[in-house]
């Protein structure tokens, strides 16, 4: 039986192309894999290697033709009779029509097609935190040591999980906060690794592909930078590409933004980088309680989780509940002051100046209203909508650069479903745009006050 | 799981597994299944139907096959974008990889991978990864979890000689070796990283000496020829398997296609690549060598010939006849 042999496409982008040459001519045996004719395109010329076998019958586009369209029929073979050989799949009839082959844009290369997406299902109303019982006992701790019991917690009920990181074990950590894992789990549970975070972040990923629940401490966030592309695109990507069948159950966490005079380098917030990444899930805890349940979520989520923690709140300390299991609901945002004049919005370390300013605006008369973000995604917006439908007015504060910030997100979002409840534009209090001066007075210029919060809030209810 | 080392020398003098009739044909088998395969999915890129990067694994078919003979069911594989060969080899269904070729809701990924990114859980196929040398770190934490179990599992982590200059590759030697952990690290040397002949990339071109910083041992494979990769696998296997820590295999290979259905390969001769054919091809070597032993008849390769033909003519219509994702699994599979 014939065989069409079809004017083939070379690249994505291929539409039409010069057959510059046949190398085979009428009569000629073809043998799969023989290069039979020269394609040349815009970019490159290209040989055409036979498919199937069988004698040439036809040539029906002639050397040197200009523009022979993708898919054009141009020579014919007679087939050897082996009864597999069979023309190239035609476009199918099935009872669900299958697409043809598309047009291509040959700007971007990518198909073009009318077809709206189909829109993102709404999610589910965030989970609430577990209601504490009454009589439970509170005991003051050290975000330090929350996140400690936090991992020793999990790490007890689950032989799964595992810490890994520069320092973690022998050293008890950089930051001290695996303080006495080693010796509780041992070196089979607890693992010092080399300096080495793309390599260790991998070798984590992929641990958890084979559905381990790995803790990987960055000794600081700035250093994750090394291991960006395996975090996005193997941690975040891999459940997606695959159809769902690789999960990637493992926590990165560790100390994120500036602590105090170490510089650009080591002053980042990454805040709005991860925020960004569809397929992770970013925590961003301030005090010792909700840093407790909310790792001790992280550790059980069967996602990939950016934990981001902050140096100087290590040391501070706030009441934790004495529970067996206090586990917090990642996606929900707290409401930690009740106020009606005005909506601070912040996260982190952030809510130290938010607190700050909250008390300030007090002396003034206005009453602010503070929400502890606390998962920045997936983020709690409709706690922050239902805030702002009663104050009218938004300040957002963080440490971070402006430009595509946490803030700027919650503005347009603002924008977007708020917009006949706000009384006056969206203030971002952020840190400035520049890279972390080294200099004490400088330092204190680049991140935000408390004074800026006060200054946007008066700016916001037409005080001043 | 422990396969009985046979040993013998080919005519360079390098070690090969003696192979029973029916592993060669077991052999010839899979070979041919990826080299039409492959052939049919280059015209089926051609026509339009598979879409984006799509790299062809003709001309390696030894390698993996040869690996795959080396290890057991419950060992795991994970390679980079050349990765249609080892899936097939791993016993995934042709229909399903080809049908994610096509962006299918039947592919191994439901159509949201595509050639380079596929996996399959069932098989301990663990993709399928599109950027170049990333697999090395995950190949090396999937060993990490099986020395963290306690099991005797391997893990083959596949990279070509372009991937062996990433940062990543020693970071993860250096933590294999530390932690000695059961990695096959099999470089796949086909002389070209994209256009780039490896002695322009590479200061040493014997990539089987690469783990040396690390006194992870290394040996270079004849990759054209199946019993010497089985041979080189088997070995290494074992060593891994016996909690020595990780081994390297330079598969010495060629691949006679471009880099991407979009390379017209002007960086090397059509002479160079027609030499590798005929003097090296793993199908016919092995083709050959069963002729040859009257293993068996030609009349007994032309039925194999049409067995492989239809599973492939199968998976190509079953890859241009199932419908596409539907339209909600855009949303699907971001978060568990």
């Amino acid at each position: 039986m014939p065989i069409d042999i079809l004017m083939p496409a070379l690249s994505p982008t291929m539409e039409e192309g010069k057959l510059a040459r046949w190398l085979k001519k009428e009569g000629d045996d073809v043998r799969a894999g023989d290069v039979i004719a020269e394609i040349e395109t815009d970019k490159a010329t290209m040989e055409v290697e036979a498919v199937d076998e069988g004698k040439l019958a036809s040539i029906l586009v002639p050397e040197g033709t200009e523009g022979v369209k993708v898919n054009a029929v141009i020579a014919r073979l007679t087939g050897d009779g082996g009864g597999a050989a069979r023309p190239a799949p035609a476009p199918a009839i099935s009872p669900e029509p299958a697409p043809q082959p598309v047009a291509r844009d040959p700007e971007v290369g990518i198909e073009v097609d009318t077809a709206r997406p189909a829109a993102q299902p709404k999610a589910a109303g965030a989970p609430t935190d577990p209601a504490i019982p009454a009589g439970t006992e509170m005991v003051t701790q050290t975000v330090r040591e929350a996140l400690r019991d936090a991992m020793a917690e999990e790490m007890r009920r689950d032989k799964d999980v595992f810490v890994m990181g520069e320092e973690v074990a022998e050293y008890q950590g950089a930051y001290k906060v695996t303080q006495g894992l080693l010796a509780e789990f041992g070196p089979q549970r607890v693992y010092d690794t080399p300096i080495t975070e793309h390599g260790f972040a991998g070798l984590g990923i992929g641990a958890a592909l084979a559905g381990l629940k790995p803790i990987v401490e960055f000794m600081t966030w700035n250093f994750a930078m090394q291991a960006m592309d395996q975090i996005i695109n193997s941690a975040a990507k891999t459940l997606y590409m695959s159809g769902g069948q690789m999960g990637c159950p493992i926590v990165f966490r560790g100390p994120n933004g500036a602590a105090a005079r170490v510089a650009a380098q080591h002053s980042q917030d990454y805040a709005s980088w991860y925020a960004h990444i569809p397929g992770l899930k970013v925590v961003i805890p301030y005090t010792a309680a909700d840093a407790k349940g909310l790792l001790k979520a992280a550790i059980r989520d069967p996602n990939p989780i950016i934990f981001l923690e902050n140096e100087i709140l290590y040391g501070q300390s706030f009441p934790v509940p004495q529970l067996d299991d206090f586990v917090l609901p990642i996606g929900k945002a707290r409401i930690a002051r009740a106020g009606t004049d005005v909506t601070l919005v912040s996260f982190g370390i952030g809510m130290t100046y938010a607190e700050k300013a909250a008390k300030e605006l007090e002396t003034l008369g206005i009453s602010a209203e503070i929400i502890d973000l606390r998962s920045l995604r997936p983020m709690d917006i409709p706690t922050v909508v239902e805030s702002v439908k009663k104050t009218g007015r938004c300040v957002t504060v963080e440490e971070g650069w402006p430009v595509a910030s946490i803030g700027s997100e919650i503005s347009a979002r603002l924008m977007e479903e708020a917009f006949d409840w706000l009384d006056a534009p969206v203030i971002r209090v952020t840190g400035k745009d520049v890279p972390m001066p080294y200099a004490a007075n400088l330092e204190k210029l680049a991140l935000p006050s408390v004074a800026e919060i006060v200054a946007a809030v008066k700016a916001v209810t037409y005080r001043e | 799981m422990a396969k009985t080392q046979r040993t013998t020398r080919n005519g360079n003098g390098a070690a090969v597994a003696a192979m029973t009739p029916e592993e060669d044909l077991s052999a010839y088998r899979m070979m041919l299944l990826i080299r039409r395969f492959e052939e049919r999915a280059g015209q089926m890129y051609g026509m339009g139907l598979i879409g984006g990067f799509c790299h062809l694994y003709i001309g390696q078919e030894a390698v993996v096959v040869g690996m795959q003979m080396a290890i057991g069911e419950s060992d795991q594989v994970i390679t980079g974008y050349r990765d249609h060969g080892h899936m097939l080899a791993t016993g995934m269904d042709a229909r399903g990889v080809m049908a994610e070729l096509t962006g299918r809701s039947t592919g191994y990924s439901r159509g949201k991978g595509g050639s380079m990114h596929m996996f399959s859980r069932e098989r301990n196929f663990f993709g399928g990864h599109g950027i170049v040398a990333a697999q090395v770190p995950l190949g090396t934490g999937l060993a990490f979890a099986n020395r963290y179990r306690g099991n005797d599992r391997v893990c083959l982590t596949y990279f070509g000689d372009g991937a062996a200059n990433q940062g990543q590759v020693y970071e993860s030697f250096n933590m294999a070796g530390l932690w000695k952990l059961p990695v096959v690290y099999v470089i796949e040397n086909n002389r070209y990283a994209m256009g780039t002949e490896a002695g322009r990339a590479s200061a040493q071109t014997d990539f089987s000496r690469r783990g040396s910083s690390f006194d992870l041992p290394g040996e270079q494979v004849d990759g054209m020829d199946v019993r010497a990769v089985r041979a080189a696998g088997e070995k290494a296997v074992a060593w891994c398997r016996s909690g020595k820590g990780p081994y390297i295999l330079e598969m010495k290979t060629y691949r006679y296609r471009g880099h991407s259905m979009s390379d017209p390969a002007k960086y090397r001769t059509r002479e160079e690549v027609d030499r590798m054919r005929a003097e090296h091809d793993p199908i016919e070597q092995v083709k050959q060598r069963m002729l040859a032993a009257g293993a068996i008849t030609e009349d007994a390769l032309k039925d194999i010939d049409r067995e492989v033909r239809a599973i492939v003519t199968e998976a190509a219509d079953f890859a241009s006849t199932t419908p596409e994702p539907d339209p909600s699994e855009l949303w699907t599979d971001v978060l568990r």
